[in-house]
């Protein structure tokens, strides 16, 4: 069994996924994850959106130590290695936070194109993997 | 301008100390800012404080309740208690609510307090509390340092400023907390050892980061026109500010921003505290700015207006920003040599500037006998508050 973290953050299960967001009708700002009203202009009934999966990283870091709750990855104090996390700007005009993946911090420059991956974050008690979405390097 | 003064300050020494109630360290505070004062606390007409403790998951058994039960140690007068609750910029939030009340011809004397006990480590934070989906919790995004460094990141990138400069804020800090007596970090700590302590959010070291921690401080205001009946010494309220964000700035745990750039709230505080006050940025002697990490202080600096962006690194390497350079910042040690107890920061703040323009700051006196001092703290989610002070 699989499972998304959250409900309506991404395209599921068909893949390629897309995050989903969305747009307001009225000043056309876009936001992350989709919500009713919109931030800007105080607008209602924002509609719900795909967003593109490829953009560009507008800035990172990394997290080398365990965050406490409430993180729910699997890591330990003993096993956790790190990760980075990112804003990602895509075409709709809106960054999104992100882990980054499948790339070292040596490799890491503003500016580098990214795209949307699905990855495995944790599994459940009951054996169903919890899948988080994340951008890696574009092909 | 305002027509406030600043005639008591009190704090208690900011760090660890077990045992000891964040209360009973508001007491402490306020006790010090009544003797300083030649007050008593049934003299006092009102009070804003802010202790957030209590508010904050994992701090239960703190003893660091909501502000007003100050009330139950200091004694029940009738006074008017309100609570402030503006994440780090609390006190400055408090002061300007004193200010105001002061200002407005309502009351003529009382208080602004801090006050704050965290446990050890780094904050933790509900999303729901900040209107997030557990989902940012879960993937570990819930946490205030990656925002300080990726804000860092960018704008280290956009203005071409090195990571040794950030190393050198650091260093800074702590020089300036031996000074200070009532600093939890009063040693100093080498460049060497600023740089290679262990990395917590890339760029930033275990030295670059402060800490939440425990501590209190206070100021009792009055009528500047009565002021001269409690201290030969008033310090002046010029300008007092608190701004929030607007659309468009980047602000701790946001799932997403807009590529709509907005000026920081900073910013917008900083500029209505100035206009005030009638006093500009190359006025300004002493400054205190929030260094919840170094390239806080680098980024402030810019974003209060006492340099372009991108000159902060010039500066620093020319000691413009140490006690007896241009601009001296941070000259108790900053929340870097302080740490952070939340409610109590901004008016540690304060509590420095009245300190250096009286000419009482001891080993760490600014010299040329300033007369112009200037404080901002930043808070969550996006809450920037600023005070000019005058002698």
């Amino acid at each position: 069994m699989r499972r998304p973290v959250a409900e309506d953050l991404f395209t599921w299960p068909d893949e390629p996924a897309h995050l989903i967001g969305s747009r307001c009708g009225a000043c056309a700002t876009v936001v992350f994850p989709a919500q009713d009203g919109c931030p800007k202009c105080g607008a209602v009934g924002m509609a719900r959106t795909e967003l593109g999966r490829r953009g560009t990283l507008w800035t990172w870091t990394s997290q080398d130590f365990l965050p406490k709750a409430p993180y729910a990855g699997p890591e330990t104090e003993d096993d956790f290695g790190g990760y980075l996390v990112g804003y990602v700007e895509l075409p709709e005009g809106v960054r999104v936070i992100t882990r980054l993946v499948d790339l070292e911090r040596a490799d890491v420059e503003i500016g580098m194109e990214m795209e949307l991956v699905l990855l495995p974050f944790r599994t459940d008690p009951d054996g169903t993997e919890v899948i988080a979405y994340g951008f890696r390097p574009a092909a | 301008m305002t027509d406030v003064a600043i005639v008591g300050i009190g704090i208690h020494p900011f760090g660890r100390h077990d045992g000891v109630s964040g209360a009973a360290m508001g007491a402490y505070a306020t006790r010090q800012a009544l003797a300083d004062a030649g007050v008593q606390w049934k003299d006092l007409q009102f009070a804003y404080g802010g202790s957030l403790a209590s508010m904050l998951p994992g701090n239960e058994g703190s003893g660091s309740g909501t502000a007003d039960t100050l009330v139950n140690e200091l004694g029940l007068t009738g006074l008017q208690f309100i609570n402030v609750s503006n994440g780090c910029a609390t006190a400055g939030s408090a002061l300007a609510a004193a200010t105001q009340a002061v200002d407005s011809g309502q009351f003529d004397l009382g208080l602004a307090v801090g006050f704050d006990k965290h446990p050890r480590g780094m904050f933790n934070a509900d999303p729901a509390s900040a209107g997030i989906g557990q989902w940012y919790g879960d993937l570990g995004f819930m946490v205030t340092t990656q925002f300080f460094a990726m804000k860092l990141n960018r704008y280290l990138h956009d203005h071409d400023i090195s990571e040794q400069t950030l190393v050198k804020v650091a260093a800074k800090a702590f020089r300036n907390g031996a000074l200070n007596p009532n600093a939890w970090r009063q040693k100093p700590i080498s460049e060497e050892q600023i740089a290679e302590s262990r990395l917590l959010n890339h760029p930033l070291t275990q030295y670059m980061l402060c800490s939440p921690d425990e501590g209190a401080a206070a100021v009792v205001v009055c009528r500047a026109d009565q002021a001269h009946r409690y201290t030969s010494t008033p310090v002046f309220v010029r300008g007092v500010s608190v701004r929030t964000r607007r659309f468009g700035t980047f602000e701790v745990f946001s799932p997403w921003l807009s590529v709509e750039e907005t000026e920081s709230p900073t910013v917008d505080a900083s500029r209505a505290c100035f206009e005030q006050a009638g006093i500009g940025p190359d006025e300004v002697q002493v400054a205190q700015l929030q260094d919840s990490e170094s390239g806080a202080e680098i980024m402030h600096m810019a974003e209060n207006g006492f340099c372009a962006d991108g000159e902060q690194e010039r500066m620093i390497f020319d000691g413009e920003t140490e006690i007896g350079g241009r601009l001296p910042i941070n000259t108790d040690g900053g929340l870097l040599a302080n740490g952070e107890p939340i409610g109590a920061s901004g008016m540690r703040q304060i509590h420095e500037i009245v300190l250096q323009l009286r000419g009482d700051a001891g080993p760490r006196q600014v010299p040329g006998d300033p007369t112009v001092g200037y404080t901002q703290v930043y808070g969550a989610p996006g809450i920037g508050a600023c005070t000019m002070l005058t002698r």
